[in-house]
């Protein structure tokens, strides 16, 4: 049972003696815990680790720690080893037992487990080597890889909370406010509204009750930074909204999780009590007369719940309609009151505007996008994962340098940014640096920071297709534009990718798109039409060929292609016969190129995907 | 069944502003949204009925119809679907024999999909029940699903 913290010197101590205990440095063996290694089985190899440390009888020789996420998800089950930063990728149960001898060795690695690039053969070491970090600035994400998220004691032996100390006994709330305007911050969730002016205005409005909310119903499919950061570091999250709730007078706050973020609202409920527990949280926070609690609630599952006013009506027990704007949150929010609503990363920022000041901070970024910004840079590159840049870096470095360009040796052919508010930018806007600004001059935005790149078979009409498909499953209904708009845009493009498109149908696409722009009642609605114009703009000879020719160039729209054996290639070896579900191939014997029946083929795509000597084509 | 929804909405101090939470509560008690669970929930909160209904059908994650034993959800998010996310539903559907969003006839599977799990860097990704599945593809279909009817 610890003891509550009462002062700012209190908490001091505490941490002297958390990293006293801790001063015997053992060498460490952290297994990331994040959900894309709990998904390739990372549970086994702790599991597995932790058992050979028992029957080796070492557990006085070396540490076992499970963190948050890396970022490097493509590559897990990460474990990275201190001293060292030696960093292990693709770890199965079954090496636990070598790597843990070359620990207790002091020397040594696991060659085959370092992380080798593709193209040179290269193995790599050391973590920052790796030319997926070598270009990142993970001051926000870094952290995941130093603490056992369930651990407040991990957070406050690197640190954490002395922000906290610093804004309750050295800084009054306008100074506070002052220090984050002039930190230049954003908001992080993809509006980018100046985080500080935001503050103010919720600070100035009428009223002794106020709300502090964090919006993590990230709901941007292909973005999943606030997940890893709030299931990975969940007090950063938490001290920069204690921080802004004493900066704006609020006394109550809500953590609002996506319903598909089971282990996200775990990891913030133990964060939540252990903070309670030593008094971090609560009333009379360290001893300094500031009360604040908060909880966690879930989303049902409804995309336009990441809007501010959909999800604080969510928050009232109502459906996730949005409302018109002129009616600021700041002023009246969730229950008519004053509410300030930032994003997960954005309150993350905080701790580390408040410690290192406004000043540093601005060193970082371009000249109104300041900071660092964390991308899921995902898709069809060689390194999927959860990147950390200072804003500026450019599309380029970020695909080709730090993504390892693109997979299985295709070309490259557009970037999604900005999730389905956002558009396709081509090959020839590669250098464009990302920031807030740059991306939305090319009909773009960077959004939440989900990077979604594609290549060579990927069919721009059908990606615009996909993300209406999208919003007008998640478009709440309440306004016409939106929801028979969309509708109408989702039919034409289904009509063009059946073959079925007509002169005059990109003419209508982008007068609806106008319409959409100008009258939709929330950002789901005006921001719909930027995935269709952006692959009209950049792709329009795409739309063309299956307009007039009824060609899908890139082998996708299934009404339009067709596939065939090509008889070079295959040797007769029957897996596609089996994998066919119709039927519709027919074994010639050895050595023979098999047959396809297109009159029974129902374009699965089975054969294509099974024969190792691309034998299949599409086209 | 009128016990236990008590029990829920009372756990929520019968606050109509926490509607959702005792929905979710109550689905992952009965594994769907029955309709006499929702009755229950209305006279409780005082909070009409058609309301209860507008709030239970139009989040995703609450169903009115019986799911099967195990759910498949199918993530459909961007980066699965550039990475071949369809191909992997369809398989679904014809291993399964039911289009997504049904149940098979003995109760056994409910297939679903999720616009975007939050597991991007896998894709495609399937889900069932707690467990994910990463880098999936036709081939991988059939063995995940054996896992699931050999008990």
């Amino acid at each position: 049972m610890k003891n509550r913290l009462n002062s700012e010197e209190s908490l001091e101590l505490f941490r002297e003696e958390i990293l006293r205990s801790r001063k015997s440095v053992k060498p460490r063996i952290a297994v990331c815990h994040g959900t894309g290694c709990q998904a390739y089985g990372c549970t086994r190899v702790s599991d597995a680790l932790r058992a050979e440390v028992d029957r080796k009888r070492v557990s006085d020789k070396v540490d076992i720690k499970t963190t948050g996420c890396h970022g490097f998800c493509e590559r897990g089950p990460v474990v990275v080893v201190q001293p060292g930063d030696i960093f292990y990728q693709r770890v199965g149960p079954g090496d636990v037992g070598e790597i843990l001898d070359k620990v207790l060795n002091g020397k040594g690695v696991v060659e085959r487990l370092l992380y080798s690039d593709s193209a040179t053969g290269v193995r790599f070491t050391n973590y920052y080597d790796i030319p997926f970090y070598k270009k990142q600035l993970r001051l926000i994400f870094g952290n995941n890889g130093e603490i056992d998220p369930t651990s407040i004691e991990d957070y406050i032996a690197i640190g954490g909370y002395s922000a906290l100390a610093k804004v309750l006994f050295h800084m009054s709330p306008e100074e506070v406010v002052e220090e984050v305007k002039r930190s230049g911050l954003r908001g992080r969730g993809g509006g980018g509204f100046p985080t500080g002016v935001k503050w103010e205005s919720c600070r100035k409005a009428p009223g002794d009750i106020k709300y502090v909310i964090v919006n993590a119903d990230e709901g941007d499919p292909g973005a999943y930074m606030d997940r890893s950061l709030l299931e990975g570091n969940p007090h950063s999250v938490l001290e920069g909204l204690i921080i802004g709730a004493y900066a704006i007078g609020a006394h109550d706050g809500y953590i609002y999780v996506r319903h598909e973020y089971p282990l996200a609202v775990e990891n913030a409920r133990i964060a939540i009590e252990q903070a309670r527990q030593l008094g971090l949280l609560g009333k009379n926070i360290l001893g300094s007369g500031f009360d604040f609690d908060v909880r966690i609630t879930r989303g049902g599952g409804a995309f336009v719940c990441g809007e501010s006013t959909a999800l604080m009506a969510s928050l009232e027990g109502k459906i996730g309609e949005p409302r018109a704007k002129y009616v600021h949150t700041v002023e009246k929010g969730l229950w008519d009151r004053p509410t300030n609503l930032n994003n997960v990363e954005t309150w993350a920022n905080v701790p580390l505007i408040i410690s290192k000041g406004a000043e540093w901070y601005r060193t970082i970024g371009t000249e109104n996008s300041k900071g660092t910004k964390i991308f899921s840079l995902v898709g069809k590159v060689n390194n999927t994962g959860l990147v950390e840049v200072p804003m500026g870096v450019t599309l380029r470095e970020m695909i080709f340098d730090i993504g390892g360009g693109i997979k299985d040796g295709k070309k490259f052919k557009a970037v999604q940014t900005g999730g389905p508010s956002g558009g396709c930018l081509p090959e020839s806007l590669l250098d464009l640096p990302v920031d807030f600004d740059a991306l939305t001059k090319a009909g773009s935005m960077m959004g939440s920071g989900g990077m979604i790149v594609m290549d060579e078979t990927t069919c721009m009409v059908d990606v615009a297709k996909y993300f209406l498909t999208f919003l007008e499953e998640e478009s709440c209904g309440k306004c016409v534009p939106c929801r028979e708009g969309i509708k109408r845009m989702r039919e034409i493009l289904n009509d063009i990718t059946e073959g079925k498109g007509q002169e005059g149908d990109l003419e209508l696409l982008e007068e609806i798109s106008n319409t959409l722009i100008d009258s939709s009642l929330c950002a789901l609605g005006s921001t719909a039409p930027n995935p269709v114009l952006t692959t009209i703009r950049y792709f329009r000879e795409e739309y063309e060929a299956h307009i007039k020719d009824k060609r899908c160039p890139a082998g996708v729209c299934k009404a339009l292609i067709h596939y065939y054996v090509i008889e070079e290639k295959c040797p007769g070896c029957g897996l596609c016969v089996k994998a066919c579900p119709q039927g519709a191939i027919t074994f010639m014997g050895k050595k023979k190129p098999v047959v396809l029946d297109e009159s029974k083929c129902i374009k699965c795509g089975a054969c294509y995907d099974i024969c190792k000597l691309e034998a299949i084509g599409v086209k | 069944m009128a016990d236990e929804v008590t029990a829920i909405v009372n756990k929520y101090n019968n606050d109509r502003g926490q509607l959702v939470a005792i929905l979710q509560d109550t689905q992952s008690v009965y594994h769907y949204l029955p309709k006499e669970a929702l009755m229950k929930v209305s006279e409780i909160l005082g909070v009409p009925l058609s309301q209860v209904y507008n709030v239970a059908t139009f989040f995703r994650a609450f169903s009115l119809k019986p799911r099967g034993k195990h759910v498949i959800h199918v993530c459909l998010g961007t980066a699965c679907h550039v990475r071949g996310a369809v191909k992997v539903l369809e398989k679904l559907e014809r291993s399964l024999s039911i289009k997504s969003g049904e149940t098979t006839p003995d109760y056994r599977f409910t297939l679903e999909t999720v616009n975007c799990m939050g597991a991007c860097a896998l894709g495609p990704v399937v889900r069932v029940d707690g467990e994910y599945f990463g880098q999936m593809n036709i081939e991988k279909v059939d063995h995940m699903l054996r896992q699931f009817v050999a008990e």
